[in-house]
C-alpha cells in the first residue's frame, strides 16, 4: 500500500488543483456574460457601440460614464438583458464622461482606444467592474494600460491611440448625440429613442420596461 | 523490477537520516502546495481578464499586465503552477525514499530559484513595480531554497 502511496497522493492534489481551478475560473467568468465579436456587431451608421443583432425590433441606448457609480451598478445587469433578450434586443453604449468626474474621460478613451484594437466591449466591462480601483487611484491611466495588457491589446499601440484624434471624435460624436437628446446626467437610457425615467434603473423594473417595451413591437 | 526500485530508494542503516528527511520533504511539500495555489490564482486571473488590486495601488496591474507576465501568449503563473506541482511532486516522491526524486527536486528548486530572480529584477529594474502575489511566490521559493541548503544530508 505504501508503495503506491506517492502516486496516490500526487494524483489526488493534480485533482483538486484542477478542480480548485476550474471552480474558480467559472466563479469569475460566471458575472460576465459572453462577449460578441466586436466586428459582427459594428453595422450602420449610427455611431457608438452596439452589442446584439441589429435587426433587433429593440434598440436600448445607454449613455454612460465610467465614474459614476449607478453606472457601474447598472452595467451587469443591462448585460444580462441584453444576454436574455437576444436576439429580440440591441444594446448601444454611447459615452457621456461628467466633469464632476475627474477620470471619467480617460476611462472613455481608455474604452475607444481598446475599441480600435476591437475589444471595446471587453473593456467596458472591465472598466465598469474595476471601477473602486481605478477611481480612486492617482493616475488611472497606467492602470488602464495595465488593463489592456491583460486584454491582450498592443499596449503601445493603446496609449498612442487613446491620445488620438480618432478616440476624441468618438466621443465627441457621442457627446454631440447625447446634448441633441437632452442627456444631463448618467445613466441616460432610451428605449427605442424613448427615455426611461430613473426610477425604472432598477434591474427588476428595468426588465419589466423592456417587456412592456417589446411587446406591441413584436405582436402582430 | 523490485531491484529496480529498491536502487532508487534510499535505506539507511540508523534511521535517522530518513526520518529527517521525510520530515523535510513534507515541510517542502506543504510550502509548494502554498506556491501551487498563488500560482493558480494568478493563473486564473490572467485567464479570465480580471485584474488584481494591490491595495489601491498600480503595482498588480503594471506587473501582470506588462508584457513579462506571459511567455507566447501563455500566462507566466501558468508555467509557475506547473512548476510548483513538479516541486510538490517530488517532494512527496523523495519524503517516500525516492533517490532520484531527492536530486530532481533540488534541481527544479534551483531552477526555480533562476527564473525567480530574473523575475525579481525584472519587477526591480525594468518595471519599477513589485506585484504582491508575486512576491509571496518569490518569498516561498527562497524558503524552498533555503531548505534544500539545510537538508539533512547522508552520513
Amino acid at each position: 500500500m505504501k508503495r503506491y502511496a506517492p502516486f496516490v497522493i500526487v494524483a489526488l492534489v493534480a485533482l483538486l488543483s484542477l478542480a480548485g481551478g476550474a471552480m474558480l475560473y467559472h466563479a469569475k467568468r460566471l458575472p460576465l456574460p459572453d462577449t460578441p465579436k466586436e466586428g459582427s456587431l459594428r453595422e450602420g451608421t449610427e455611431g457608438g457601440h452596439i452589442r446584439g443583432p441589429a435587426n433587433a425590433p429593440l434598440t436600448l441606448e445607454e449613455f454612460g460614464d465610467y465614474e459614476c457609480p449607478p453606472c457601474g451598478s447598472l452595467s451587469a445587469p443591462l448585460n444580462q438583458l441584453e444576454h436574455d433578450y437576444r436576439p429580440r434586443l440591441r444594446m448601444i453604449f454611447r459615452n457621456f464622461p461628467l466633469v464632476m468626474h475627474p477620470h471619467a474621460r480617460d476611462a472613455a478613451c481608455a474604452a475607444e482606444a481598446a475599441g480600435l484594437q476591437g475589444k471595446f466591449w471587453e473593456m467596458h466591462d472591465l472598466l465598469y467592474k474595476e471601477q473602486s480601483a481605478w477611481s480612486r487611484a492617482t493616475d488611472p491611466r497606467v492602470l488602464f494600460s495595465g488593463y489592456a495588457g491583460t486584454l491582450g491589446l498592443d499596449v503601445a499601440r493603446f496609449e498612442k491611440d487613446r491620445d488620438g484624434d480618432q478616440v476624441k471624435g468618438r466621443i465627441a460624436a457621442d457627446e454631440k448625440r447625447a446634448n441633441a437628446l437632452g442627456v444631463k446626467t448618467t445613466p441616460s437610457i432610451f428605449i427605442n429613442d424613448k427615455p426611461v425615467p430613473s426610477a425604472s434603473f432598477r434591474p427588476s423594473a428595468l426588465r419589466a420596461t423592456v417587456d412592456a417595451a417589446i411587446k406591441p413591437v413584436i405582436t402582430p | 523490477m523490485n531491484s529496480r526500485r529498491s536502487a532508487s530508494i534510499a535505506k539507511t542503516a540508523n534511521g535517522s537520516f530518513s526520518r529527517g528527511s521525510v520530515a523535510f520533504h513534507s515541510i517542502a511539500a506543504v510550502i509548494s502546495l502554498i506556491g501551487l495555489a498563488d500560482a493558480i490564482y494568478l493563473s486564473v486571473q490572467a485567464l479570465t481578464g480580471e485584474t488584481l488590486v494591490c491595495g489601491g495601488s498600480p503595482d498588480c496591474f503594471r506587473v501582470l499586465g506588462s508584457s513579462y507576465a506571459r511567455v507566447g501568449g501563455i500566462p507566466i503563473a501558468l508555467f509557475g503552477a506547473l512548476a510548483y506541482f513538479t516541486v510538490f511532486s517530488f517532494a512527496i516522491f523523495a519524503a517516500f525514499g525516492y533517490n532520484r526524486a531527492r536530486t530532481l527536486f533540488s534541481l527544479t528548486v534551483g531552477l526555480m530559484f533562476a527564473v525567480t530572480l530574473w523575475l525579481l529584477g525584472v519587477q526591480a529594474f525594468i518595471l519599477h513595480a513589485f506585484c504582491r502575489f508575486c512576491l509571496l511566490s518569490a518569498a516561498i521559493i527562497f524558503l524552498l531554497a533555503g531548505l534544500v541548503v539545510a537538508r539533512p544530508r547522508p552520513s
